[in-house]
């Protein structure tokens, strides 16, 4: 099972492209920031457009974690035809962690020259359904982190997991304003991620005629600094591979970090 | 016929035989993560857009995206049906595309007027660009107009000839 350089290539490409086309994931709190103990709802979609709902995406790894590190109060979970909802409670003060990020593995091979792909949480279950004539197979661990965050009162910080791709948020991200600068450092198992890139779109795709996506990379520490041209929702995307798999029977490890964040008026 | 009046010999020649209509397009090479080749839409409209003929249109098949080339989905698009209207086929890649409409009726039947051919382009995860050149129809002599998109068209020409 060893990958060329291509194979690693169309494989990001379509590890990226999970579930099926490369649309992009997203989580849209309906408020990001609020002065009293009240329920902010949730959509979670797979579109082109940011934030135009198109799919829903399954919630069964949703992790809400309220300022103690309790899991917080989620109700009215519903995979609608195209997005997916839940309600969070916000009863404590501080900052609360919405995520999606189970790590799955991601299988690719070949049967009589035509290129398939499953996926799932299990690499031996994935393994053990594998045709007898199956070639060119290719097993990949894939760790999606979806998140966003949003406060009651006044920001406390979200501590890294430790896990996969993460940002450490020393700007918090319910303290974002237009024309002010983000630092935010890329982790990777924890560590500082140099070099990898950070694609940021602003909402409202639909009302206009370019992506008016850009790019930031992060510098040898890690750090990564966004400055918001106006106030709104974004999204931000990172990705990045390496060989740290935990499974030994994968060939490689695909790391991704789907955020959004809102930008506030100064 | 070379005492005839022009306006009158335009006529004649629109129909007794038909006009030359000639389209270069070039879709630019893009450098994105995620590319996907664009869905281009090619209509006639006059001024006040009671006429529209449409042309042509590249797309591969799935209609969710036709409404996306916007301009076209909303002047034609969306009240017709499979197959659509004009010269159809699938997207192109990257490089310029030669288009003959000479033989749509639709078109060789125009009343005699000023009129601007309009090309939109639409890519998934991409932008939106549209483009109009303007022209006499029929042709009384050769005429060619050229156009520099800047995002998802390249260099459009038209060239229509009598």
């Amino acid at each position: 099972m060893n990958i060329t350089l291509k194979r690693i290539g169309m494989l990001s490409l379509l590890a990226m492209a999970l579930p099926a086309q490369a649309h992009k994931l997203w989580l849209l709190p309906s408020h990001t920031s609020v002065s009293e103990p009240q329920w902010v709802t949730v959509d979670a979609s797979i579109s082109n457009e940011i934030f135009g709902v198109e799919r829903a995406y399954p919630l069964d790894y949703l992790e809400v974690s309220d300022p103690d590190g309790q899991a917080a109060t989620v109700e009215n979970r519903l995979e609608g035809h195209r997005r997916s909802v839940f309600d969070v409670k916000l009863n404590k003060p501080g900052s609360y962690r919405i995520a999606v990020a189970k790590p799955g593995y991601f299988l690719m091979y070949q049967v009589d020259g035509e290129r398939k792909r499953a996926r799932g949480m299990d690499a031996d279950k994935l393994l053990a359904q594998l045709p007898d004539n199956a070639s060119d197979v290719t097993l990949s661990e894939v760790h999606n982190r979806l998140e966003t965050v949003v406060t009651l009162g006044a920001p406390t910080a979200i501590a890294p997991t430790g896990k996969g791709m993460e940002l450490e948020m020393l700007t918090h991200p319910n303290d974002l304003y237009a024309g002010e600068t983000a630092q935010w450092r890329l982790l990777v198992d924890g560590e500082p991620a140099s070099g990898v890139e950070m694609e940021l779109v602003p909402g409202g795709t639909r009302y206009r005629d370019s992506q008016d996506n850009w790019t930031v990379t992060s510098d040898d520490n890690g750090m990564l600094s966004i400055t918001w041209p106006q106030a709104g929702r974004y999204y931000l995307e990172a990705a990045s591979s390496d060989d740290k798999v935990s499974n030994k029977k994968a060939d490689q490890r695909r790391l991704q970090y789907l955020g959004t964040v809102e930008v506030l008026p100064m | 016929m070379r005492l005839l009046p022009l306006a009158l010999f335009s006529l004649l020649a629109s129909y007794a035989s038909a006009d030359t209509f000639q389209v270069e397009v070039e879709v630019p090479r893009l450098r994105v993560a995620e590319y996907h080749a664009p869905y281009v839409a090619f209509w006639v409209e006059n001024a006040d857009r009671s006429t529209i003929v449409p042309l042509g249109l590249w797309y591969d098949d799935q209609e969710k995206w036709l409404k996306d080339i916007r301009q076209w989905w909303r002047r034609t698009g969306r009240g017709q049906q499979k197959p659509y209207d004009g010269l159809t086929g699938a997207t192109r890649s990257p490089g310029k595309h030669q288009m003959d409409f000479s033989e749509l009726q639709s078109l060789q039947k125009l009343p005699a007027d000023e009129y601007q051919l309009v090309v939109e382009a639409s890519r998934e995860v991409g932008g939106r660009e549209v483009v109009r050149l303007p022209f006499q129809w029929p042709a009384s002599n050769h005429q060619q107009q050229q156009v520099n998109g800047t995002s998802e068209l390249g260099t459009v020409t038209l060239s229509v000839r009598p």
